[in-house]
């Protein structure tokens, strides 16, 4: 694989906090990398990090295979996309998006035909002669990224870009990011908290927490294998059960037990999504009481009582099945190849 | 259904209320402020206007312009004018564009201290430091004595207009420092950063956005310095500097007479100046107000120093508050010093001067209190009246009050106080004959008239935070317009209040320029005209100065109270709007 961007062994501190904390990380040539992670994991600073706004106490960041770690922020030729769009309010959104090809010295007539050809690609022409504050959150956010676009950076950063819009403009906007990723070809990364933001947008995701790499993979291989409790719960929704894997394979847990052939012995935990667990009369598989129940339309949510262990299950619902009601004893069938173990 | 039935009975009232959203009482209201402001502000200002504009035979003319135009002094007068403001404006610009810039942008110790320190000046009116200033910076003051000790010779800082510049420099500097540090506050750190990140640094970077995203808060700070420098009459007369607009005006009218038309035309120059100077510079401002565009906010992104550069910025801080301070300090050293003449410092020292203030001053003080507290009061019921009726009803012309109660800001002191004065010279009191003009009320009712805009500004701000579903609230349980103006409004609006009655309070108390124009005699007279009374002879400056200080001290005091209160009423708001 080609590298777009390589952090190598990156730590940074602000005082005495450790922000990132020695982290590694390549992300491939063309690729659509996010960074996810709660607010405070370090995933905004590392960002920055690429962009040059600061310096890593320790490690290397190399764009292109070129060491940048040192470089001021202009001179990186990185495009960076501000959460809050940062567009200049006393210029036009044409001198906003000629600023960087000025800076870069073009001659008239060719930042003019740049400037036009970007507004065209995100479907703003008429818009030139605009203020920012004439214009709506997701105009204001295109001119951003036209912005950032028209001095072809060697990577794209995106920092939180949605998180400013209303949940229909997101989606909207988020299937036109990754077209318009697809068409430039350029390599980016993308910072978020939104798990489904990610998901939906990106080749991998690096999850961070505490200024750490939790895991790196893509969505499905992420939400399917997850390697910690924190990626199994930050990523979609997960029963996490405590217990024990046996000598003999089993994975034991206070009121069932259930195949888990392979992983090593001791205490562990397994994760199952609440869709992968099926619920039926008493009788059927393991013990459970429903505790509570929740109808939110496509399915309805029991809280199930195995034992000591709360566990929430969505069974999908179909028209006139009666749900079980609160205080029924149920029999409940965990998939063990949907269950995955966790240290 | 039920209510309908009900109104049909009082009609008229109601369809009152359902037009204009007014009741009758609020009607009245509105009418009382409208003739306020028609007989003490708009027509003293237009009789002003029409004697400049009328020929001495009657009918309209020209021709006391053309001779004014025609005057040498007259004409030197207007220029001197012209050059004092812009010059003070480039002088003020020089201390407070580097502080504020150092204040923002890097840090270092102290700097909340200095930025506190920057707005001492404006606690004290210029003309009290214009004495003291001559003993420190005159031909013969302390630095100039010690520059021709050391170095063999002299820097004019007080010759002539030039200190009229400086004295008014060093008062006024904060305005442009408060206004640009709240420009550069308001900031987004992601403005500069995108553009680094789009390849500006350095001096690009500052002249192509962090300049122009400021620019609007130092128009507004410079425009202000120029309007309050062109309309100051009171520093260039102690200065002995006659040749300027302000005091042109104050002469011909006091020794030549209320009937010399050269004093109105000098007014409505002054008018003219003051009103175009901010008339342009709310032109460039609009459209331009960039805080509210700005998401983030919080600054730009401060740096570290380097050495040099941090003691360069140290030496510029502390040269910059030695100066803002000095006619402070010289005002104090002037009140408690025995005699201070041809030295660096008072010969000896004294409570002298304070004792003199004792015997002699009571009156002085008394005055002020009563004419600025009876000015603070009306001014707060005014203002409230206003808002009230601009934010919560539609009355027909609402905005035309407002609008007339704002433009006091751009009317000089001293053309009200000439405006009052030739209206109503001839109206006297019954009983005991005096003129209408010269009686103390009409200086209480200048003051309130020049402070009104503070005023409305503050209850305007008070009544905005007072949201229309607590008034909705309170009258769904029950209560009518009256109860809840008394007890919901007023209650709620009350810190807003109490900080606009100690801001005009404050401002009135060493307010000159109209109540030079307006005292009649010695026993009407307020603190500001003592201190400027005294100050005149070498004799009463010991005394003026001691005055004086009591002065800063009582504004200071004014100054503080109505911070706090002002910060009292947004953290308790900041708790309200935490459950909302």
């Amino acid at each position: 694989m080609t590298r777009g961007v390589a952090i190598e062994r990156v730590s940074f501190s602000y005082g005495d906090n450790l922000i990132i904390d020695n982290v590694s990380l390549d992300i491939a040539k063309g690729e659509f990398f996010a960074f996810l992670g709660p607010s405070g994991s370090g995933k905004t600073t590392l960002l920055r990090l690429i962009a040059g706004f600061g310096i890593p106490s320790s490690g290397r960041i190399l764009i292109d295979e070129k060491d940048v770690t040192h470089l001021p922020p202009w001179s990186r030729n990185v495009g960076m996309v501000f959460q809050n769009y940062a567009l200049w309010p006393h210029m036009t959104v044409a001198k906003n998006v000629a600023f960087g090809l000025e800076r870069r010295r073009l001659p008239k007539a060719e930042i003019r035909r740049k400037v036009d050809d970007v507004l065209h690609l995100v479907g703003l022409a008429e818009f030139a002669d605009r203020r920012p504050a004439q214009l709506s959150g997701g105009q204001q956010q295109r001119v951003a990224l036209a912005r950032t676009l028209v001095i072809e950076p060697t990577v794209l950063l995106l920092d939180e870009p949605l998180s400013n819009l209303d949940a229909k403009l997101r989606v909207e906007m988020r299937s036109e990011l990754r077209q318009l990723q697809q068409k430039v070809g350029i390599t980016t990364v993308y910072v978020t908290h939104d798990q489904e933001d990610a998901n939906s947008v990106a080749d991998r995701i690096a999850v961070l927490d505490r200024g750490r790499i939790q895991q790196v993979g893509t969505p499905i291989a992420l939400y399917d294998h997850p390697a910690s409790r924190f990626v199994a719960g930050f990523l979609g929704t997960a029963n996490m059960i405590d217990g024990e894997v046996q000598k003999d394979g089993r994975f034991v847990a206070d009121g069932f037990s259930l195949d888990a052939a392979g992983a090593p012995a001791g205490r562990a935990a397994i994760s199952v999504r609440p869709q992968d667990i099926t619920v039926g009369p008493a009788g059927t598989g393991i013990g459970a009481t429903v505790t509570n129940r929740e109808f939110l339309g496509s399915v309805t949510r029991y809280r199930i009582r195995i034992g000591n262990n709360a566990l929430t299950v969505d069974v999908p619902h179909r028209r006139d099945v009666t749900p079980y009601p609160v205080g029924t004893e149920v029999g409940v069938v965990i998939d063990p190849q949907q269950a995955a173990v966790l240290r | 259904m039920s209510t309908a039935t009900i109104t049909t009975g009082r009609a008229p009232r109601f369809s009152l209320a359902a037009r204009y959203g007014a009741s009758v009482p609020q009607v009245a209201a509105m009418i009382v402020v409208a003739v306020f402001l028609l007989a003490f502000l708009v027509i003293p200002i237009v009789r002003v206007f029409m004697v400049a504009f009328t020929h001495p035979e009657g009918g309209f003319s020209l021709v006391h312009f053309g001779d004014f135009f025609r005057t040498n002094l007259l004409r030197q007068a207007f220029w001197n004018s012209l050059y004092v403001a812009a010059i003070t404006v480039v002088v003020a610009s020089l201390i407070a564009v580097p502080l504020a810039t150092i204040l923002s942008r890097f840090r270092f110790r102290g700097a909340a201290l200095i930025h506190t320190l920057g707005v001492v000046p404006l606690v004290m009116p210029p003309f009290v430091g214009a004495v003291a200033m001559q003993l420190i910076y005159g031909r013969n003051g302390t630095i100039n004595l010690l520059m021709m000790d050391w170095f063999g010779f002299r820097i004019p800082f007080m010759e002539g207009l030039n200190g009229v510049i400086f004295v008014e420099a060093l008062h006024y500097f904060p305005f442009i420092l408060l206004n640009l540090s709240a420009s550069l506050a308001n900031i987004d750190s992601a403005m500069e950063e995108s553009a680094q990140n789009l390849g500006a640094h350095g001096f690009t970077l500052f002249l192509r956005i962090v300049f122009p995203l400021a620019l609007p808060g130092y128009v507004a700070g410079a425009a202000l310095v120029f309007v309050k420098v062109f309309d100051d009459l009171a520093t260039p007369l102690l200065l002995n500097v006659s040749n300027m607009l302000a005091p042109q005006a104050y002469l011909k009218i006091t020794s030549v007479g209320i009937s010399d038309p050269m004093g109105y035309v000098i007014s409505v120059i002054m008018v003219v100046c003051s009103v175009g100077g901010l008339a342009l510079s709310g032109l460039f401002l609009r459209g331009r107000d960039f805080s509210t565009q700005q998401r983030g906010g919080g600054g730009l992104s401060q740096r570290e120093l380097r050495r040099s550069g941090r003691i360069a910025a140290a030496v510029f801080v502390v040269v910059a508050v030695a100066l803002a301070l000095s006619p402070h300090i010289g005002i104090f050293l002037l009140s408690v010093g025995t005699v201070w003449s041809y030295a660096v410092l008072p010969d000896a020292y004294t409570f002298a001067h304070y004792e003199t203030i004792y015997r002699e001053a009571g009156p002085l003080i008394s005055n002020t209190v009563l004419y600025c507290g009876l000015a603070g009061v009306a001014d707060v019921v005014l203002g409230a009246t206003v808002a009230y009726i601009v934010l919560r009803t539609r009355l027909p012309g609402r905005r035309l009050v407002e609008q007339v109660a704002m433009s006091a800001v751009a009317i000089p002191g001293l053309v009200l106080g000439i405006g009052l004065l030739r209206t109503y010279y001839d109206v006297t009191l019954p009983f005991s004959g005096e003129s209408l003009a010269t009686f103390w009320v009409m200086l209480v009712i200048a003051y309130a008239v020049r402070r009104l805009p503070y005023a409305l500004s503050a209850a305007t701000a008070a009544l905005r935070q007072v949201h229309l579903s607590l008034e909705e609230a309170a009258e769904s349980l029950g209560a009518g317009k009256f109860t809840t103006l008394t007890r919901v409004v007023v209650p709620l609006m009350t810190g807003g209040l109490l900080a606009g009655f100690v801001t005009s309070f404050a401002t009135a108390a060493v307010e000159l320029s109209a109540t030079l124009m307006l005292v009649a005699k010695q026993a009407d007279a307020p603190l500001a005209y003592g201190i400027y009374v005294y100050m005149q002879s070498a004799a009463g400056r010991g005394p003026g100065a001691a005055l004086g200080v009591i002065a800063v001290v009582v504004v200071a005091i004014a100054t503080f109270v109505s911070y706090r209160i002002a910060e009292h009423e947004r953290n308790l708001k900041a708790r309200v709007g935490a459950f909302t």
